[in-house]
């Protein structure tokens, strides 16, 4: 018997300020899978409200940062009734153990998740030495 | 002076024209709960998924951040002014070598009904589904929409 758990709701966790913002909003962390297989490291994450142009992923050294821009859906002219979640901008770090080949990351955005294919670097050849007897 | 009320919400009671006090009441509680470290948003039903409601003169409108659904998964349901939204959210399998670093999001089924402080047309709901967004666009019944008075 395979029996479905309810999901549960949750407020959106916010992103400690480490440095001062400037950008008015609240910051928010997106929930996150990572795994990898023996090739690539593979991300998904869950940024509703995100367009394609609107979010930017950034791979220096070592560290990879995602920051997706949320435009508001409501017109002005509209009154709250009520408001259980904020939007905002998501953002979110990470430090990467394994080299990545950067010319051939990957990103797919379908649905509010973000898909990222991180392929890993090939390791170089082992190579033979040889010594020559002189 | 417009009274509204929502019976469902535990944590939300008379909406009047002392709005601003209850806003800046709501900022007082959003700044002390930063300091202690609590959740940012702590005023909600605890019902998955999250909403949020507003309306303009003529309709009410529903928005809820669900990602990685299917329109189709979704379905809707309305009755007096009662709205219904329940669906399945499924995370695919990635096969049996992988190895996770993380897993926070999560999959299940949900079911929320959403008492609208008015009656509505229910014939003539339309529901979107963008970037994860749903967006749902609710008339009001003519009954309830508010009547322009000339003075003579």
């Amino acid at each position: 018997m395979t029996e479905t758990k309810e999901l549960q709701a949750k407020g959106k966790v916010e992103v400690p300020a480490s440095a001062e913002q400037i950008k008015p909003g609240p910051m928010f962390t997106p929930n996150v899978d990572i795994f990898e297989t023996d090739k690539e490291i593979i991300m998904l994450a869950d940024i509703p409200g995100v367009k394609a142009p609107d979010l930017t992923i950034d791979l220096r050294d070592d560290t990879l940062t995602l920051t997706g821009e949320v435009k508001p859906l409501n017109r002005p002219e509209e009154d709250d009734i009520l408001i259980e979640y904020q939007f905002g901008r998501y953002y979110r770090q990470f430090t990467l153990a394994e080299v990545i080949d950067q010319g051939k990351i990957d990103a797919a955005l379908n649905d509010g998740v973000l898909r990222l294919a991180l392929p890993k670097l090939e390791k170089a050849m082992p190579r033979q030495i040889t010594i020559k007897a002189g | 002076m417009i009274i509204k009320r929502m019976f469902d919400f535990p944590n939300y009671g008379w909406r009047s024209a002392f709005d601003d006090q209850e806003r800046i009441r709501r900022e007082m509680d959003r700044l002390f709960g930063q300091v202690a470290g609590q959740a940012y948003w702590p005023t909600h039903a605890g019902v998955f998924p999250l909403v949020n409601v507003t309306e303009d003169q003529d309709h009410f409108y529903i928005r809820s951040e669900i990602p990685g659904m299917k329109s189709e998964e979704i379905s809707m349901s309305a009755t007096g002014r009662n709205l219904s939204i329940s669906g399945e959210r499924k995370i695919a399998s990635e096969g049996e070598n992988v190895r996770y670093h993380r897993r926070e999001r999560e999959d299940g089924k949900f079911s929320r009904v959403i008492a609208l402080p008015s009656d509505i047309e229910v014939g003539k709901i339309e529901a979107g589904y963008v970037d994860g967004i749903l967006s749902i666009k609710i008339p009001k019944s003519e009954a309830a929409k508010p009547k322009q008075i000339t003075v003579k």
